[in-house]
């Protein structure tokens, strides 16, 4: 299995050869609240790490979701157009966002690990 | 992602230990802390209320009684500030009003309602905005002191209960409460507490707002939620709610730089102070209710998902910026997204297709009739 890693943005991202899923997190699901909108990148579109991937919105506001590393959009979750709930209920699992092929894997390791993110998060409190 | 604003100097309603012991998320808003949802979050907490009952604290908003030597004295006076025939008003009867500026901008939106039968309760109750209270009250200070006595009563609780439900609900705890209809209000007995019940609220819904006692808030509030049909619902709901029913937010949809006649509410000016005027703006008004104003506030439904928030651009078909959306996001009774705005006076119609400018892309709209979601008041 490969490993999780988290950005400070809670994003997830999950490496698969030079391919990273990207979603985000059980904790910013929950501070969003039920989402009802995603707007997702379109595919073959170049970002760079920090820079907006997507959309997520609640019912009550919009937030942007940062690409954790940089790279090329190449496929996108569009079961979340008609279901944007899933990102609710599966935020690690079937709510992912997008899968970038990644230019540079050295960006992973800046990136927290689990039980990093878990101290970062628990500090927000 | 989630705001953390500072909680120093934010004031809390007599039910925050409640909120808190309710799971509420509690958010600053107009200088309270307040619940802006429950664990069972906004969306559930939405359709709870248009399928069962809902109680929502909303303490924070301001309550001001007026009283005079007779309700003439009292009505008259006040109709100095707002442009509603409140001396027709029966015994018991509410009214929606604003106050308004000389350039008959919209200083606040208040609900008002006559309490007494020509007796010595027979004063006037008004609810205004939280954010707009001090200011409010300065406001009829410095302009009826002379007329008549304006009493702050601040410290008082109001909690709403809305939904189709309501009713239910009320009765058996306030059995006359039976017998009231929609925008009617008076002195009533609920669990044993002494109220002032009205029959109204901002949900689109039948419900009650209940006025009781700083001292007895929490008691009336843990008789309610015992009831099983009743869930407490925080400020997200409230919003999401209130923009299906078409209701305007203070602040947003109205506020100083629009007048009701743009706003679309003529219907709250009635005919004698339409044409007899004696508020402040009235010419202006007059002119406009004439003249045609030259934007007008319109429901707008997006034909896509994405949904609209407030600022965001309107455009006509050629991509001219013509408007601005004032209140927008999710309608989850509609199930898609909505919004109000201010259009053009040309684009206003019904049907009319419009852009919506949203994070750089045009995506299409059209103008719809409000509410979006049609009211269920107990007429």
């Amino acid at each position: 299995m490969s490993e999780i890693k988290f950005s400070k943005d809670h994003e997830w991202v999950k490496l698969d050869g030079d391919t990273a899923t990207i979603g985000i997190t059980p904790y910013a699901q929950e501070q969003l609240g039920d989402v009802v909108f995603v707007e997702l990148p379109d595919v073959g579109k170049m970002i760079e790490q920090g820079k907006q991937l997507a959309t997520v919105e609640s019912v009550k506001a919009a937030s942007e979701v940062y690409a954790p590393v940089s790279g090329e959009v190449i496929e996108v979750n569009s079961a979340l157009t008609d279901a944007p709930a899933t990102v609710n209920e599966d935020a690690l699992g079937k709510g992912w966002f997008a899968k970038m092929k990644v230019a540079d894997k050295g960006q992973l390791s800046a990136l927290m690990d689990e039980a990093a993110y878990q101290k970062y998060v628990e500090g927000l409190h | 992602m989630g705001t953390n604003e500072s909680t120093e100097n934010l004031k809390r309603t007599p039910l925050y230990d409640l909120h808190v012991e309710l799971g509420g998320k509690m958010v600053p808003f107009a200088g309270y802390e307040m619940p802006v949802q429950y664990p069972m979050g906004i969306l559930t907490e939405h359709q709870h209320t248009r399928s069962g009952a809902g109680l929502f604290d909303v303490s924070h908003m301001g309550q001001i009684r007026l009283r005079g030597e007779s309700f003439a004295q009292v009505a008259s006076a006040l109709e100095r500030l707002c442009p509603a025939d409140f001396l027709s008003l029966a015994p018991g009867q509410q009214r929606y009003s604003f106050f308004t500026n000389n350039a008959a901008g919209i200083l606040d939106d208040l609900m008002v309602t006559r309490a007494g039968k020509g007796d010595d309760a027979d004063y006037l109750l008004m609810v205004v905005n939280a954010s707009c209270k001090e200011q409010d009250l300065s406001h009829l200070q410095a302009n009826l002191n002379n007329r008549c006595e304006v009493e702050p009563m601040f410290e008082r609780a109001l909690l709403a209960l809305q939904g189709p439900r309501a009713a239910a609900v009320m009765q058996k705890i306030a059995p006359d409460s039976v017998n009231m209809k929609f925008m009617t209000g008076g002195p009533l007995n609920v669990g044993g507490m002494d109220c002032f019940v009205t029959r109204s609220g901002y949900t689109g819904e039948d419900g009650f707002e209940v006025s009781v006692a700083d001292g007895e808030a929490d008691n009336l509030a843990r008789k309610l939620l015992g009831d099983m049909e009743v869930k407490p619902i925080g400020l997200g709901a409230r919003d999401s709610l209130r923009l299906e029913a078409g209701l305007c937010l203070y602040g947003n949809d109205i506020s100083e730089t629009t007048n009701p006649v743009e706003a679309s509410l003529v219907w709250a000016m009635q005919k004698r102070r339409r044409e007899q005027g004696g508020f402040p703006g009235a010419g202006i008004v007059q002119r406009q209710l004439t003249e045609g104003p030259p934007r007008k506030r319109v429901g707008i439904l997006p034909d896509g998902k994405a949904p609209a928030r407030a600022h965001t651009e309107i455009a006509n078909e050629h991509g001219e910026a013509i408007g601005e959306v004032t209140s927008g996001g999710f309608g989850p009774t509609v199930g898609g997204p909505v919004a109000m705005g201010y259009v053009r006076a040309d684009l206003a119609p019904i049907g009319t297709r419009l852009q919506l400018m949203v994070r750089g892309k045009a995506m299409p709209a059209k103008v719809a009739a409000m509410p979006f979601v049609p009211h269920r008041y107990h007429r």
